[in-house]
């Protein structure tokens, strides 16, 4: 699809949502989250530089780079899940859906822009109370209509049929790969705008990594999602844009096809040909 | 060389010796107690001892049945008063405090710990007994529960931080409040232990006389409602012990075993209760 060009912004900062860019075409994607010289820091250490970046509408970025690039420190911005941690500070402006994150009521950020975690992270529950938790919390009512919508999350993570007759089974029974697209469906329970996963397959195997990528494909119609993700493969094969991060910098921003076939900055080639990292 | 060799072997067979030594003193010593207690006190042991009120000096048989309710409902004072603050303080520390509260916090809990019960009992004498100018349950209850407190505090603490920190961060990613997470998910995941500690504690200050000896007091009939003295069975244990007569003594052991019984009954729950829990979380 005509991936606009106003997100193949390198170091250019691109302020607002502007789609002026020099070859923008019709099909022009709006930005879900807009970020704008954002910097982080954990006490006074910076962990993140200036990061400008617009993050597509329906579309899966990935954010790629080495271990302590801060990739995963960006994405929770995103949802604000850095605040948990105690001297953790980000600088900057983030927009979701042209509205400042930051002033926004911090469970209401949280409800738009859904998460899943490295580690596979079910609660001590049954499967279906798992999906059911952000449903109940968002003060979703009536039974049947839980029953509805537990199904219908637990279908759109590709795991229904393996579930569908233990559901009142302690979730730590099921596979990591099977804990994990419960997670994804627990998140989706509550309809995000947005889907944050950070490193979700790291701990998977081939086969049940390839179903969660397939499991994005789908989503994507539905959700913006935002991957960060060790294996330059894997962020070749899902995503539509991709990042490189390093050392706290986002070096080069692109369509992820132009970003792996001719990265325009040396870093970003260094990284994605094994040079380093 | 290998006189070296011989003195080293020496050393190793010997400690192994005094450490293998200390190990059965302390299992025998519970089990002195215990064949003890049976050998004096079983005798005493009779249906009526369990619900029969004691007998005037003098007169055979009666029972102490006063005292095992006695010591009952002190005990649901003690978790009805120092429960709540036990577990809500460990809550605090283990998902709110900041580091510096927690420090001063658990400092304290821990200085209370190791206050002796008998300042328990003196500090409820003087915060209820006196202004109320009589002994009652009330104030044994008090004092009982005061001595749950730091243990409470500290098991609530310990088990809550075995929760891992990514089922609170799931939480929260899902748009619930940090309290909201707590509640719903922290504390089910480590309620087992928390329970468990529960039972122990319990254990702990059934047994306890000191506080009770000015607070609760005594009561050679059924102490009703709560606001009157009440009989237990440390106390009554005491009492009869150190009086002159043989068949209070009798009655002094049967006492005691019959507490000492109970606790380890409570006991042997918890670990079978804590030993499932460990299972669950290796599943």
């Amino acid at each position: 699809m005509g991936a606009a060009s106003n997100m193949a912004l390198k170091d250019t900062p691109v302020m607002g949502t502007s789609p002026g860019g020099p070859t923008s075409k019709p099909a022009a994607i709006v930005p879900k989250l807009t970020v704008s010289n954002l910097n982080f820091y954990y006490g006074k250490h910076q962990v993140l530089f200036g990061i400008n970046l617009n993050i597509p509408s329906d579309r899966i970025t990935a954010l790629i780079g080495p271990s302590g690039c801060g990739k995963s420190t960006f994405l929770r911005t995103l949802n604000r899940m850095y605040e948990t941690v105690a001297h953790a500070r980000a600088e900057g402006h983030i927009e979701l859906d042209g509205e400042d994150l930051m002033s926004l009521d911090v469970v209401q950020v949280r409800r738009r822009v859904g998460m899943v975690f490295q580690k596979s992270n079910p609660f001590p529950k049954s499967i279906f109370d798992n999906v059911a938790f952000g449903l109940r919390v968002n003060g979703f009512r009536g039974k049947a209509a839980l029953q509805e919508a537990v199904e219908r999350s637990l279908r759109r993570a590709a795991l229904w049929d393996e579930v569908k007759d233990k559901l009142h089974k302690s979730a730590y029974a099921l596979s990591g790969g099977q804990q994990q697209r419960l997670c994804i469906a627990r998140a989706l329970a509550v309809d995000p705008e947005v889907l944050l996963l950070d490193e979700p397959c790291s701990a998977l195997d081939p086969i049940a990594t390839a179903k969660i990528e397939e499991l994005l494909f789908g989503l994507k119609k539905q959700c913006t999602i935002v991957i960060v993700t060790h294996n330059m493969q894997q962020a070749a094969r899902v995503a539509d844009v991709t990042g490189f991060f390093l050392l706290g910098r986002l070096i080069e921003f692109n369509k992820t096809e132009i970003l792996f076939k001719t990265p325009t900055r040396k870093e970003t080639e260094d990284y994605i040909t094994g040079r380093f990292g | 060389m290998s006189r070296r060799l011989v003195w080293r072997k020496f050393v190793n067979v010997a400690m192994f010796g005094l450490s293998g030594l200390a190990a059965v003193v302390t299992v025998s010593v519970l089990f002195f107690i215990l064949g003890y207690l049976f050998w004096h006190g079983a005798s005493a042991l009779s249906w009526s001892f369990f619900t029969r009120l004691p007998k005037p000096v003098g007169e055979a048989g009666g029972g102490m049945a006063n005292a095992i309710v006695g010591s009952a409902k002190l005990l649901l004072l003690a978790i009805a008063t120092g429960l709540p603050v036990g577990f809500l303080g460990g809550v605090y520390l283990a998902e709110f405090g900041g580091r510096t509260i927690s420090f001063f916090v658990r400092y304290t809990v821990d200085l209370l710990n190791g206050v002796p019960s008998i300042v328990m009992g003196i500090f409820a004498y003087t915060v209820v007994v006196l202004p109320m100018r009589h002994f009652s349950a009330l104030a044994g209850g008090l004092a009982l529960g005061i001595m749950m407190i730091p243990i409470a505090v500290r098991s609530t603490e310990e088990f809550l931080r075995t929760v891992p920190t990514s089922i609170r961060e799931a939480g929260l990613a899902l748009g619930a409040s940090k309290w909201r997470t707590v509640a719903t998910v922290v504390i089910p995941a480590a309620l087992r232990g928390i329970l468990t500690g529960v039972m122990l504690n319990l254990d702990r200050v059934a047994g306890e006389t000191a506080p009770l000896l000015f607070t609760a007091f005594r009561n050679r009939f059924w102490g009703r409602g709560w606001n009157q003295p009440i009989a237990s069975a440390p106390v009554m244990c005491f009492t009869y012990a150190i009086s002159p007569y043989d068949d209070w003594h009798r009655q002094a052991w049967a006492a005691a075993l019959v507490l000492l019984l109970l606790v380890l009954a409570a006991n042997m729950t918890a670990r079978l209760v804590l030993a499932r829990k460990l299972s669950i979380h290796q599943v």
